[in-house]
């Protein structure tokens, strides 16, 4: 549930954020207080708003598992933002990409099959105590 | 000063330079961030305890939150201007798919994470990921 939020919630934002962008016009690196003017646009309100949904989650889940877990596993927000990209901002998506998606995903299967905290030494238990 | 080529059809070399001002200020900051929730512990529990508002002070009461949502923020603003430029379709998977790669790295190396040969496959994959959603 809580990975699921995060997977989601990211992807979305991001394509609420590229909306907003694409709408400015172009910012130049000598005007850095236009990108905090950028913040105030509607799409872009939305973006941060999905961002601290997907920051709770995210905080959430790495209280109980590895950050090399967390964010692989997470990952398949890639394949959600490729969606979004082809369908909602109609970008275009050659066959290379789609490759690379792909084979990104294969690499979070892989992850996300193994154990989500390392195990730590921990004092051996087992003995009764004296009483 | 301004980069006039930037507005409109940057180069391969900006292009990588943004999605790496992401990656780095990303890495920064998760690694920052997850070292402070393992110092805080399991969320759901605290909760638990102490309930939202106790969840969030142990939260909030933590100095290395704020250095990691510091460089979080650095990598918004790194994206925000990398998204005016480039397609999402290349910056977000790019910057996920790398920020993957150095967490698994920085996570061995600072968090000391089991960071074994089924992640460093995935990561080997996902750069080969990286490489195709350039072209």
């Amino acid at each position: 549930m809580i990975l699921g939020l995060v997977a989601v919630c990211a992807p979305l934002a991001d394509a609420c954020l590229s909306r907003g962008m694409t709408k400015l016009p172009a910012i130049s690196l000598s005007h850095p207080a236009t990108l905090v003017i950028a913040v105030f646009t509607p799409w872009i309100t939305l973006g941060i708003a999905l961002l601290i949904g997907f920051f709770a989650s995210y905080l959430t889940a790495l209280s109980w598992a590895d950050l090399t877990y967390v964010l692989p596993a997470t990952a398949f927000g890639n394949v959600i933002v490729a969606l979004l990209s082809r369908f909602w901002l109609q970008e275009t998506i050659s066959l290379e990409r789609w490759a690379g998606i792909v084979l990104i995903t294969v690499g979070v299967g892989f992850v996300a099959r193994g154990p989500s905290l390392t195990v730590r030494p921990a004092p051996v238990v087992g003995e009764e105590r004296p009483r | 000063m301004t980069i006039p080529s930037l507005a409109t059809h940057p180069g391969l070399w900006t292009a990588a330079a943004m999605i790496a001002a992401i990656v780095l200020c990303s890495t920064a900051g998760e690694v920052l961030t997850a070292a402070a929730m393992k110092s805080v512990g399991d969320l759901d529990e605290i909760r638990a305890h102490s309930g939202l508002k106790g969840a969030i002070r142990a939260v909030l009461t933590c100095p290395l939150f704020f250095a990691g949502v510091g460089f979080l923020a650095l990598a918004f603003f790194s994206l925000l201007l990398a998204l005016n430029h480039l397609n999402l379709s290349l910056v977000a998977p790019a910057s996920a798919s790398l920020t993957l790669v150095t967490n698994a790295i920085a996570g061995k190396l600072f968090l000391k994470e089991n960071v074994d040969r089924r992640r460093w496959t995935a990561a080997v994959l996902v750069c080969i990921g990286v490489y195709l959603l350039a072209h």
